[in-house]
């Protein structure tokens, strides 16, 4: 549902994606790994065109991705995203957090999207707290929140901006564990992470991104436990020795 | 001290005609201002060159000018163009143009400070740019233009005594007219600055009362 075609990038002189080409199949989990300066993100951020690209396609369920079009609102409600840090609106509690895109950018009844955003605060294990602040909620409820927020709109994928990454180590399960329920349930997922835990147990598929190319991609268990490259051995083994 | 007081009790019912008119130019040019200012703020944020590029251009001009020349402008050049105004309806506009300027750059600021993520979350759940600046942008943008918008209100309180010289018998008129006539310059002119200031007390309580708000989050 989500396909990469030979994807260049730069920024200034500096070439970010040297010529990405992947695949997310529908229900699909993901992970993307590698070492920060790869283009990890930034693959992620041109699917929803929050960064334009130079060349190559991007395909989301056979449109193209072209963040000057109007059919970029269209793609943006089919893929959703979710931050590193978060990026709930401050000055609206959870509840409102989660049914802006319904109510205004999807023209729902009020009535629905509440009774919706209800239930997904309470998917997330928010129920209580739909009234309260952003600043009021600890890293992990926040991103929770955001999970929520990203499934108000219905979408057909979901990418993961290393969501874990700006989380106190305790905060870290919660939001995991919802993220392992969204991929039980079937959501197409794409998921940047330093969690290899994570990318072994949930991932189908995990891509190593070095410098802007795909080393190695393949099965999650294969790539994580017997890695065919050098730099993919190298980048495991600093990830999980770091001492 | 006596006099001063037999004075105050003689000149106040004039001055107080003079204080209607300072309030009525301050508050229609507070709000000519504060609606020009959001215009230019937002063509100046728009990403369309041509939009930023007219805005950038009219705040410089209009910062360039001052209020005095741009009243007279109004008030004595404008009916050669055929456009005559009141000495009332100069003021307001002429104030409100000129402070357009400095609105449209704190408004600007308030936009600009918040956080890139804030646009991207926005983005990614399908806002376009006039959804975004209404439902995320500007309700966060106002807690932090609201202590220099308050700074603003009480300069423009005191900038209304410009009216003046295009013969609108505002506060500080009335009070030339009265000490011209007495020659009790002292009485009325202290008179005069006490009512400004009496005038500025609730504004200034107004900025503290923004600034302790937009602290606390």
């Amino acid at each position: 549902m989500i396909e990469l075609s030979n994807v260049h990038k730069r920024f200034g002189s500096n070439e970010v994606l040297k010529g990405i080409t992947a695949s997310v199949e529908k229900s699909e989990v993901v992970c993307i790994i590698g070492p920060s300066g790869s283009g990890k993100s930034t693959i992620l951020r041109c699917i929803n065109g929050l960064e334009s690209y130079d060349s190559g396609d991007i395909l989301v369920e056979g449109a193209r991705v072209d963040n000057k079009a109007p059919s970029i609102v269209a793609i943006r409600t089919q893929v959703s995203m979710v931050f590193q840090r978060f990026n709930l609106f401050p000055h609206r509690t959870a509840l409102e957090n989660v049914v802006e895109g319904p109510i205004y950018v999807k023209k729902e009844p009020a009535a629905d999207a509440l009774e919706r955003g209800r239930a997904l605060l309470a998917q997330v294990g928010l129920a209580e707290k739909a009234d309260a602040y952003p600043g009021q909620l600890s890293g992990g409820q926040q991103q929770r929140v955001a999970i929520a927020r990203a499934l108000a709109m219905q979408p057909k994928a979901i990418l993961f901006d290393e969501p874990t990454s700006a989380l106190d180590p305790e905060l870290v399960g919660e939001v995991l564990g919802v993220m392992r329920k969204l991929a039980d349930d079937g959501m197409t997922m794409v998921v940047v992470t330093h969690e290899m835990g994570f990318a072994r147990d949930v991932a189908d598929r995990v891509l190593f991104i070095d410098g802007g190319v795909i080393v190695e991609q393949g099965a999650a268990k294969s790539v994580l436990n017997a890695p065919q490259h050098a730099r993919t051995q190298d980048f495991l083994h600093r990830v999980l020795h770091p001492l | 001290m006596q006099n001063f007081l037999r004075d105050a009790v003689e000149f106040l019912p004039i001055l107080l005609q003079g204080v209607w008119l300072t309030v009525v130019v301050t508050i229609g040019s507070l709000l000519l201002s504060t609606v020009l200012g959001l215009l230019w703020a937002l063509m100046r944020v728009s990403g369309i060159r041509a939009l930023s590029g007219l805005s950038a251009g009219l705040i410089n001009v209009i910062r360039g000018i001052p209020i005095i020349v741009l009243l007279f402008y109004l008030y004595f050049v404008m009916p050669d163009f055929g456009v005559a105004l009141t000495a009332l309806q100069a003021s307001i506009i002429g104030l409100g143009i000129a402070y357009s300027a400095y609105q449209a750059e704190n408004f600007r600021a308030g936009i600009e400070a918040i956080d890139k993520g804030q646009i991207e979350a926005a983005q990614t759940i399908g806002m376009g740019w006039w959804l975004t600046m209404r439902r995320v942008l500007l309700p966060q943008a106002v807690r932090i233009v609201l202590p220099p918008y308050g700074n603003v209100m009480i300069m423009m309180l005191k900038d209304s005594s410009q009216a003046s010289t295009i013969t609108v018998a505002e506060l500080a008129l009335q009070g030339k007219l009265i000490a011209s006539s007495t020659f009790k310059n002292t009485s009325v002119f202290t008179l005069v600055a006490l009512m400004y200031l009496t005038m500025s007390i609730p504004l200034i309580l107004l900025v503290r009362h923004f600034e302790k708000k937009a602290n606390r989050k």
